[in-house]
């Protein structure tokens, strides 16, 4: 048994101005997180939607791949080995949502990949970051220094209000695309800033050197259309954005292709694209790119009112005994005002609109399966 | 009329040999915003300790216990429509269910105000 003390956990930069915000704290991949502030997990999830929401996220991990050549290509090409995205199209300033992945053709973490011109700049989930370094070390360290650069928290602000509240200290922000990303100056201090984010909102994450980031996070919450928004909101928000979780929608045992990930592989990895293949698991995935796979994450939209949530099994009828999927994660939407889920069905019952049933209670409740994302994204194209 | 508690932050408030049953302000405080209540069926009979209602927050599903024996004689429908009443009225209109008492026995290991008071502090 591994008795987890408090004392094992770890801080971020912003730890004692979430105390000071009335945060309540709770243990999140290591590290002590705000679970919600005293507006409350309804209210910060709305108010991210209708203004700005400003969430801690330096308990993820963020990482430079410097080439030793010095060509950022090298780099790009290093990576492509362990991952199914092409790494050389991003151009610099640009950012890329990628998977690393197992031989097995399962997702060992996903991640955001930017280039800065000279290296390129990573961001993976927290309860991975120990593994993808290590994974990056052993497989890159013949084309790229690794460096860790845990010296720097890391930022999300989201929602309608983000540019303008950003504008404020950060002239670059309007001008801005969704997915550009690089090195800026945000409040006088050098930072990587990136339009994007993890709420289906427009906004922006905002890595600051951990000396500063109160400094920073305190000038953009003086401004009254930005609060500060826990874990709990965070994991609302992604999921009516119908964004998949590390760990939970993805993991291991789902490929890309199963994850309905396709978009993020582009042609060029695919068979008959100009790179094909060359990265683990591939002989799988590209099979399942031609012939389908067997099963596939859906979004869940509930008939009722009853949240049905992670682990829920799911069957094809009312009274069938053989469970057929489950659900990966689920739970009440705000701004829908209902409950939504996500969740993996053999791929021939994933046509939107079939319906199916979760198990909660004892009672089976019926699904359809839904387009995701639940709630339209607002991302400044 | 007495109201009493369950170190599982119900109230019960005892009228002759019904029981109102509800959760409690600093239940529902922990609990955060209430999404959704499931209440027992009228006509249930419950046995103390038995999952008897669920309330759903956005963030996790919690079991309300039987706090005693007894069957279920209504339930508030209204928390079915407006489950936001649990934070808005925890000790009154967001009662959860009427209970006949099936043995008045069962009421002594139930805490008074004052003793749940000491029990939250």
């Amino acid at each position: 048994m591994l008795a987890r003390d408090e004392s094992d956990l770890k801080r971020t930069p912003l730890y004692a101005l979430h105390l000071a915000r009335g945060g309540k704290m709770v243990p999140f991949a290591g590290y002590e997180m705000p679970v919600q502030y005293p507006a409350g997990v309804l209210k910060e999830h709305l108010h991210t939607r209708a203004a700005a929401g400003l969430f801690d996220v330096s308990h993820m991990g963020q990482l430079a791949l410097r080439p030793k050549s010095g060509k950022v290509s090298d780099a790009a090409l290093a990576l492509e080995r362990l991952v199914p995205q092409d790494i050389l199209a991003i151009a610099p300033g640009r950012q890329r949502y990628a998977q690393f992945t197992n031989a097995d053709g399962g997702i060992l973490d996903d991640l955001m990949v930017a280039n800065f011109g000279d290296h390129l700049f990573l961001v993976v989930n927290a309860a991975c970051k120990a593994e993808d370094e290590a994974h990056l070390r052993k497989s890159l360290s013949d084309a790229c220094d690794i460096d860790s650069l845990s010296g720097r928290a890391l930022i999300a602000l989201q929602g309608p209000k983000a540019e303008s509240a950003l504008a404020k200290i950060c002239a670059d922000a309007p001008s801005m695309k969704f997915m550009d990303a690089g090195p800026r100056r945000v409040a006088g201090f050098d930072c990587f800033v990136s339009r994007s984010g993890y709420t289906g909102e427009d906004g922006f994450e905002i890595s600051v050197p951990a000396e500063h980031a109160e400094a920073l996070v305190t000038q953009l919450l003086d401004n009254p259309d930005v609060l500060p928004i826990g874990l709990g909101a965070r994991d609302s928000l992604r999921l009516e954005a119908g964004l998949c979780l590390y760990g939970h929608d993805i993991d291991t045992t789902t490929t890309p292709v199963e994850a309905a990930l396709e978009w993020s592989v582009q042609k060029s990895r695919r068979k008959g694209g100009a790179r094909p293949a060359g990265f683990p698991g591939a002989e799988k995935i590209l099979d399942q790119f031609e012939h389908g796979a067997p099963h596939r994450r859906v979004g869940l939209k509930a008939q009722g009112r009853a949240p049905v949530r992670e682990g829920a099994p799911l069957f094809a009828d009312s009274t069938s005994g053989e469970a057929i999927g489950k659900v990966t994660s689920g739970g009440f939407g705000p701004s829908l005002n209902a409950p939504v889920a996500m969740g993996y069905l053999p791929t021939a019952l994933s046509g939107i609109g079939t319906t199916v049933f979760a198990e909660v209670r004892g009672q089976r409740l019926p699904l359809a399966v839904a387009a995701t994302p639940f709630v339209p994204n607002t991302y400044k194209r | 009329m007495t109201t009493l508690y369950t170190s599982d932050h119900e109230w019960l408030s005892i009228e002759g040999d019904v029981a109102t049953i509800g959760i409690t302000d600093y239940a529902q405080q922990q609990l955060g915003d209430v999404v959704f209540v499931e209440l027992p069926k009228v006509g249930r009979t419950l046995k103390k300790a038995e999952a008897a209602a669920v309330v759903e927050s956005v963030k996790a599903a919690s079991d309300v216990y039987a706090p005693i024996s007894g069957e279920v004689l209504e339930a508030n429908e209204a928390l079915a429509a407006e489950p936001a009443l649990v934070n808005s009225d925890a000790g009154g209109k967001a009662w959860f269910f009427k209970m006949k008492i099936a043995d008045k026995n069962e009421l002594g290991g139930l805490m008074d105000e004052a003793a749940y008071k000491a029990h939250t502090a």
